[in-house]
């Protein structure tokens, strides 16, 4: 099976700051492919990276087969890369549906709509009239998924998904994912829960200041290579 | 009764301060851009009906069919060329290069078309009339057809801002530029859009300047010859940055200010209307109507 995503020696700057040195990693349709890594590791410029948001300084990104390195963000969730940035950026003066409306204005053909969405979290129905910014953290989470998702991806970004919320609240919308994934979608997360990283990627990838220090699937990895790997510890053993 | 004529003309006004305001307000709302060129806009508006006239004939009232695509066509290609290149930049860089362009369209319209005075008669057809309501009262036929239209277009910019797919893109895009682009919407095209919008009202507005004045190449910013800019930029900060409805208030206020302050003394029209326009400023920043939903 040839990679959905491909992602080669990826080296981003902000400014004089090296962000990214020569990430690379390649996700294969149907992975959940987590990115875990302390603050400021450069997990979401990566995720921010491959969405098109932020210019790459060498290395290159290819998404089913093509080259998008030089790619516009929007011409990239019309091919069905959408992301799901951090802090869940709604749109505060539009009504959940047509936060909704605006995500599907642009879909890929696909079997996701606002009525699909509607199914998902039954709850939305009934408040689709209402704008987003009087919900909760955990309901403007769930519309910022259902937004992602009535673009029709192939490939989803989660960004941060557990970012200010308590953790039932997480629990509950990572226990969304698998359905969500049976779908056919493939996942990119980044996540600094580690714990609930490891509970739902088939891969983990560990930032440190930009740079790769693990790179396994949760089953072949012990809990003290991944804090190895975290916290930049003896360099022993890790990369698989 | 002569205050309450007053405050009627200062209504009737008032709507044509609104067809100048919401454009201005539109680009504000949606891309951050304070178009210092917007009354030279306008202007351009009244010059190309003037041409538009010459060559076709078509009757004044009716020649707003042809300039407003024409200006509109315009206005998204200014956005997607010279404008977008200031944005791409900084915010600022868009003061100075709409401060450019207001001194180029002014010193262009001197080059080719004279510094003459110009209008756009509308002859001795009924609409110069007017109609009285008791000895006091006048009520112009023009100016009333011009406040219809700039209440027309609000609520047409409404409906399209509230119901529209394109309107939804258009407050998307206003909410967070990011945020559209990651659903797949070219931010880009949408400021077009809004440009055109914003360029279309303008020409309205200088047409309806143009048959109620005069107008010349420095109407849009001189105060000797107008100062449109400067009285759209009062109504917009009256009535609230941002807010469709609140330029409609704000072009009143302003109208009806101007109107009592010229009763008062025919030369402090214009004072008494931006010492109001000061007032609003300190008192109430956000404007008389705050900030909604819509651009």
């Amino acid at each position: 099976m040839s990679p959905l995503l491909e992602v080669s020696e990826l080296t981003v700057h902000h400014g004089q700051l090296k962000a990214l040195d020569q990430v690379s990693f390649q996700v294969l349709p149907g992975e959940v492919y987590a990115i875990i890594g302390a603050n400021g590791a450069g997990k979401s410029t990566l995720l921010r990276t491959v969405a098109g948001l932020h210019h790459p300084t060498a290395g290159s990104i290819r998404y089913d087969g093509k080259d998008v390195t030089r790619l516009r963000p929007e011409r990239r969730a019309t091919a069905g890369l959408v992301m799901v940035p951090e802090g869940r950026r709604l749109f505060p003066s539009l009504t959940l549906e047509e936060n909704l409306q605006v995500g599907a204005a642009h879909a890929r053909e696909g079997e996701w709509t606002i009525e699909r969405v509607y199914e998902l979290f039954p709850w939305m129905r009934d408040r689709r009239k209402q704008r987003t910014e009087q919900m909760s953290g955990g309901e403007q989470q769930s519309v910022a998924i259902g937004r992602a998702l009535v673009a029709s991806p192939r490939v989803l970004l989660l960004d941060e998904l557990s970012l200010g919320l308590a953790p039932v609240v997480v629990q509950r919308i990572y226990a969304m994912l698998p359905e969500i994934l049976a779908t056919g979608i493939t996942a990119v997360i980044v996540e600094q829960d580690v714990s609930q990283a490891l509970r739902v990627a088939t891969h983990i990838h560990c930032l440190l200041e930009g740079q790769t220090t693990l790179q396994s699937t949760p089953a072949q990895v012990s809990a003290q290579q991944v804090e190895a790997a975290y916290f930049g510890l003896a360099q022993q053993g890790g990369t698989a | 009764m002569l205050w309450v004529n007053d405050i009627i003309q200062g209504i009737l006004t008032g709507g044509m301060y609104a067809l100048f305001a919401c454009g201005l307000s539109l680009m504000f709302g949606v891309m951050k851009v304070v178009n210092l060129a917007h009354g030279d806009i306008a202007v351009i508006g009244g010059y190309v009906a003037l041409g538009v006239i010459a060559v076709t004939h078509v009757p004044v009232l009716l020649s707003f069919l042809i300039v407003v695509p024409l200006m509109a066509i315009f206005g998204y290609i200014l956005q997607r060329t010279v404008i977008q290149a200031a944005l791409n930049r900084s915010i600022l860089t868009t003061l100075l290069v709409t401060f450019g362009l207001s001194v180029v369209i002014e010193n262009g319209l001197l080059e080719f078309e004279s510094a003459n005075t110009h209008s756009l008669g509308v002859g001795n057809s009924i609409i110069t009339a007017s109609f009285s309501i008791g000895s006091q009262i006048q009520i112009g036929y023009l100016p009333l057809i011009i406040l219809g239209v700039a209440v027309a277009v609000l609520l047409g910019l409404q409906y399209f801002l509230s119901r529209s797919s394109y309107g939804r893109m258009i407050r998307a895009v206003a909410d967070d530029k990011e945020a559209a682009q990651l659903s797949g919407i070219d931010h880009r095209h949408v400021f077009g859009i809004a440009a055109a919008i914003a360029f279309s009202t303008a020409a309205l507005a200088g047409i309806a300047y143009g048959m109620v004045g005069q107008f010349a190449p420095y109407t849009g910013t001189d105060p000797a010859s107008g100062a449109l800019l400067l009285f759209a930029f009062a109504a917009v900060v009256i009535g609230g940055l941002g807010s469709l409805w609140g330029t409609l208030v704000g072009g009143v206020v302003l109208g009806v200010a101007q109107e009592l302050g010229t009763q008062w003394n025919p030369s402090r029209g214009d004072l008494v209307g931006f010492a109001i326009f000061l007032l609003v400023l300190v008192l109430r920043p956000q404007g008389l109507v705050a900030r909604k939903a819509t651009a």
